[in-house]
């Protein structure tokens, strides 16, 4: 993975010194909250409900063990324990104290990590695919390219005041799991003539106003990436609407001039971004390709594993949910879940962190990534080590076995923490988890996403979740409202409104409800709660949701 | 026609812990809702936000916040004045720890 040089050492040591000198005159008085709180949001530092809260970047999801000790010792040190891993690859802290927070920044440094750019109108943490350089579908590692655009995007001096922030997710694999379709700019890489290059999406975007991202360029060599992605920003820049923040976005700027305009006003500007880069970038790329080698994948006998799996059914269980197909003969690819029924999605503890840090040292190679279905990830562990890893995993509670099933839950903090948030969202993924634990149903259920979001921000992914849920505020009363049949991947689509929403009470009954027609209606066992939904449709889901309504209607 | 005024307590995040505050009607600022002033009068409550926002170096993010008079003081009537004096519901954290070691 890419290690930080003297200059991006210095700078980031410059920056944290800034921002400490920055914390005491706001803490004398001579700044006021007006003044330091742009500066704070520069350094990822929020103020929420019942606390501050540090959002700390992780570039492209990717850390190795040292990284992720630190972040242990952080929670632990200046934290209540734990941290929070949310959909953007992002790790929260959700109880720095003010006079904390430089030394924290510090101690982030210390292993090449900074929380600069996780806030403010400037382009965010870039996502990726998170089994980027193990996927048996990828054309290419889409991570030297990531972190190309880490660093030409950080702090670059033209893009510190968008109109509003901008996301970028990039993906190598065909098969899109970095929800490319839902951000600003959206890069997919796709081959022409044996060449890898990218599908460029742009304008797709949750939130207040929902929108698939439109392919501006169906194949982009990856030589033309950065002058490329330069371009849309310059074009947003100067178009995009600063007069109304709900409309700053470049969805609704695609959305308002029209896909045609903006291509054709990127590709003028790309004629002289193409020429000012000189080909810096690529060398640049060539650099950074250097620190992403695969490792040195070894050979070994999986008979062991095998007789294991026979041996312990929930061993196999583990294995036929948490694991996914490697590119390398006996490897395989381990999604942890942080999803254990009736825990915080996303949540782990400092001793966890410490665990999945071992583990990773021991037996993956040193590589640990973060999803944005807010699971770590161990990319490359051989079959033969799945036995002892699993013991280790379970005896830290990290064993559950239900990737991609109902519980795996992507809940957004919500009103538990979040400033903005319009109703609670945990306490709702806990609850679902749990009833459908107690039933004993998920296996059953197959695979379902369910996405909760605390408000119309959409941090929970909810229009994408084949059932999405948001929480609002309906006359000072918690209330939540479903959506059927969202999708984040290669096939996205947005979830349709079901109905009037559900109280607190009221929600997890509906979605038994609604879990059990599907059970009814699927044609077969294996057709999938969204291929059924798709066959047939909305309105038996929503009969089973709104019984009543039946009723009245007949 | 305005709205007609609802009673409200001040309340803000402590400049250094970030934890609620309220705004007391001696001029402290206490943790706890129960022991905010509990203020009944548009013009007034004007006044101790202003006196709120003059203190940059104690609290941040000063607001009025609406409140109803319990046995014992001040309540919240909305359920995020409500969470916000006691803490998040996943963890016992935030006001709920410090209460329990109170106990
Ligand atoms: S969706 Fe809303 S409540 Fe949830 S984290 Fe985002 S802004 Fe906060």
């Amino acid at each position: 993975m890419y290690k930080y040089n003297d200059f991006d050492d210095a700078f980031l040591r410059e920056r944290t010194a800034q921002f400490r000198a920055q914390v005491e005159r706001r803490i004398d008085g001579s700044l006021t909250e007006d003044e330091f709180k742009p500066l704070r949001l520069m350094n990822g530092l929020y103020l929420q409900l019942h606390a501050y809260m540090l959002r700390v970047a992780i570039p492209y999801g990717t850390l190795n063990s040292r990284q992720m000790r630190q972040l242990a010792m952080i929670a632990e040190r200046w934290d209540k324990g734990y941290g929070h891993f949310t959909t953007r690859q992002n790790i929260q802290y959700n109880w720095p104290k003010l006079r904390d927070v430089p030394d924290m920044l510090d101690a982030l440094a210390d292993v090449g990590m900074h929380a600069i750019q996780t806030s403010g109108n400037t382009v965010r943490n870039v996502t990726s695919d998170h089994f980027a350089g193990a996927a048996q579908d990828e054309i290419e590692d889409p991570r030297p390219v990531a972190e190309l655009l880490r660093q030409w995007s950080t702090d670059h001096p033209e893009f510190q005041f968008l109109p509003r922030k901008f996301k970028i997710a990039i993906t190598g694999s065909p098969n899109d799991r970095a929800v490319t379709r839902a951000h600003d700019i959206g890069l997919r890489m796709v081959e022409q003539d044996g060449q890898p290059g990218f599908e460029v999406i742009v304008g797709g975007g949750l939130g207040r106003t929902p929108m698939v991202g439109k392919v501006i360029r169906d194949f982009l060599p990856k030589a033309d990436l950065l002058p490329y992605v330069e371009a849309i920003l310059r074009v947003y820049n100067r178009l995009g609407r600063r007069d109304n923040k709900y409309k700053a976005r470049i969805k609704i700027t695609v959305h308002e001039k029209g896909l045609e305009t903006i291509r054709d006003l990127v590709e003028a500007e790309f004629e002289h971004t193409r020429a000012d880069f000189m080909g810096f970038d690529m060398q640049a790329l060539t650099q950074i390709e250097k620190h992403f080698q695969p490792p040195a994948f070894k050979q070994a006998d999986t008979a062991g594993y095998e007789v294991a799996r026979a041996a312990n059914p929930a061993f196999r269980a583990w294995t036929d949910t948490n694991l996914t197909p490697h590119k390398t003969d006996g490897y395989a690819i381990v999604s942890i879940s942080l999803k254990a029924h009736g825990a915080t999605p996303g949540d782990a503890t400092a001793h966890q962190m410490r665990v999945m840090a071992d583990l990773a040292e021991w037996f993956g190679h040193d590589e640990i990534r973060i999803s944005h279905e807010q699971n770590v990830i161990l990319p490359h562990v051989h079959k033969s080590d799945l036995p002892e890893l699993y013991a280790v995993l379970r005896d830290a509670g990290l064993a559950t076995a239900n990737i991609g099933l109902i519980s795996d839950i992507i809940a957004c903090p919500g009103m538990d923490y979040c400033a903005l948030a319009t109703a609670r969202s945990i306490p709702i993924a806990q609850e679902i988890a749990e009833r459908f634990d107690e039933l004993k149903l998920e296996h059953d259920i197959g695979p379902l996403k369910i996405k909760i979001s605390g408000c119309i921000n959409a941090c929970g992914h909810h229009h994408v979740g084949h059932i999405g849920i948001l929480g609002l505020d309906r006359a000072g009363v918690e209330n939540y409202q479903i959506t059927l049949g969202g999708d984040g991947t290669e096939t996205a689509a947005i979830g349709e409104r079901a109905g009037p929403g559900f109280s607190a009470e009221e929600i997890v009954p509906a979605i038994e409800r609604l879990v059990h027609a599907y059970l009814d209606l699927r044609a077969t066992r294996d057709e999938t709660f969204l291929q059924t939904y798709r066959r047939l449709g909305p309105q038996p889901f929503k009969s089973a949701l709104y019984p009543e309504a039946k009723a009245n209607a007949a | 026609m305005s709205r007609k005024f609802t009673p409200k307590v001040v309340t803000a995040n402590d400049l250094l812990e970030g934890d609620v505050i309220y705004l007391a009607a001696d001029d402290r600022w206490v943790r706890d809702m129960k022991q905010a002033e509990f203020i009944e009068d548009e013009a007034h409550a004007q006044i101790r936000l202003l006196h709120a926002e003059q203190q940059p170096d104690v609290v941040v993010g000063a607001y009025l916040a609406d409140a109803a008079l319990g046995d014992d003081g001040p309540e919240p009537t909305h359920f995020r004045e409500t969470f916000r004096t006691r803490g998040p519901s996943n963890y016992a954290h935030g006001k709920q720890e410090k209460q329990a070691e109170n106990v």
